[in-house]
């Protein structure tokens, strides 16, 4: 360790505050750039997803009319 | 070769090949630059001129290489976007601007805040920090064009003339404290050389360096897949890729 006790190492002998914001600065714009880019990814790739599911839906998926104009279906069971 | 070039410029084999070394570049990217930054702060002798200020060259030297090799790479890619008109090169000036842009800021912010106890100003309108500025400017300015223009080829081209222009800048900034009398310290940082400073502060040096590389590495793989989502969806291997879960 350069320093000799905790104190010392922020105050860094009177530059502890142009080096912390530097640091500071530094770690906040970067980690907010690589958050920010995995948001962006998770969304892009979610808003295909959807995209995709809409154009042809799973066959399951879709709730089939009971009954149309042309024909009633009622359960033989 | 040739082979290898063009498979080189398909969007779905970047895709592949990004997903598989991601993974390595972050982890990598992270341990190297948090070893470097803890070691440069808390461990490396304090400089006998400079006093504790000193260590902000721990962050500033890192960001001001990539704000610079960002530049150089964008470059190499718009001349491969002029005259291949591979898709891939336009994804990645468009992808790795903004990074560019957040890396020149803070080598000028690092820069300028290390400057106040040094130098005793924050700033001089000498010839290493102008051409800094005017690299920030060109980042803002590409940017810009990109997002202004909606036809993509037309952007792509456009972009790519803005960016070839910009590089003329960039050995004025690399030889700017040789050519001329500036404030700013000459480079102390050489590959070729040895290097002049304590082996104590340029070991984590080298480390800080390769370590947001390697993060940068990560971070322009991770934004050009989403670019390459975004104008490949309509295709076919996105659909299955998606529909498959594979991010």
């Amino acid at each position: 360790m350069a320093f000799e006790s905790f104190s010392a190492f922020l105050a860094m002998e009177g530059h502890g505050p142009y080096v912390w914001t530097c640091y500071a600065v530094f770690v906040i714009l970067v980690a907010g750039t690589v958050f920010w880019s995995a948001k962006r990814h998770q969304a892009t790739y979610h808003m295909c997803k959807r995209g995709y599911e809409q154009e042809n839906p799973k066959g399951q998926n879709v709730p089939k009319a009971a009954a149309t104009f042309t024909r009633v279906e009622i359960s033989q069971d | 070769m040739w082979q290898f070039f063009h498979k080189l410029g398909s969007p779905k084999w970047f895709f592949g090949i990004a997903n598989r070394f991601m993974p390595w570049l972050l982890a990598g990217g992270l341990i190297l630059l948090v070893a470097g930054l803890v070691w440069g702060l808390a461990f490396a002798p304090k400089d006998y001129l400079q006093g504790n200020s000193y260590r902000i060259i721990f962050i500033h030297v890192p960001s001001a290489f990539l704000a610079q090799s960002i530049y150089i790479m964008m470059a190499s890619a718009a001349v491969v976007t002029l005259v291949w008109r591979m898709k891939l090169a336009d994804v990645f000036v468009k992808s790795v601007a903004p990074v560019g842009l957040l890396f020149t800021f803070l080598a000028l912010f690092t820069g300028a805040v290390w400057g106040k106890p040094t130098w005793g100003t924050w700033w001089v309108w000498d010839a290493r920090l102008t051409s800094m500025l005017i690299l920030l400017f060109l980042y803002g300015g590409v940017i810009a064009l990109d997002r202004s223009i909606n036809d993509e080829k037309s952007a792509a081209r456009a972009v790519a003339v803005l960016v070839l222009v910009g590089v003329v800048n960039i050995p004025i900034i690399k030889y700017s404290v040789n050519w001329w009398n500036t404030l700013h310290q000459p480079a102390t940082f050489k590959l070729t050389e040895k290097p002049a400073m304590a082996m104590e502060m340029w070991v984590p040096l080298l480390l800080s360096v390769l370590g947001l590389y390697l993060l940068f590495g990560w971070l322009a793989c991770l934004r050009m897949k989403t670019e390459i989502l975004v104008r490949e969806r309509r295709t076919r291997w996105v659909k299955e890729l998606v529909l498959a879960g594979r991010k």
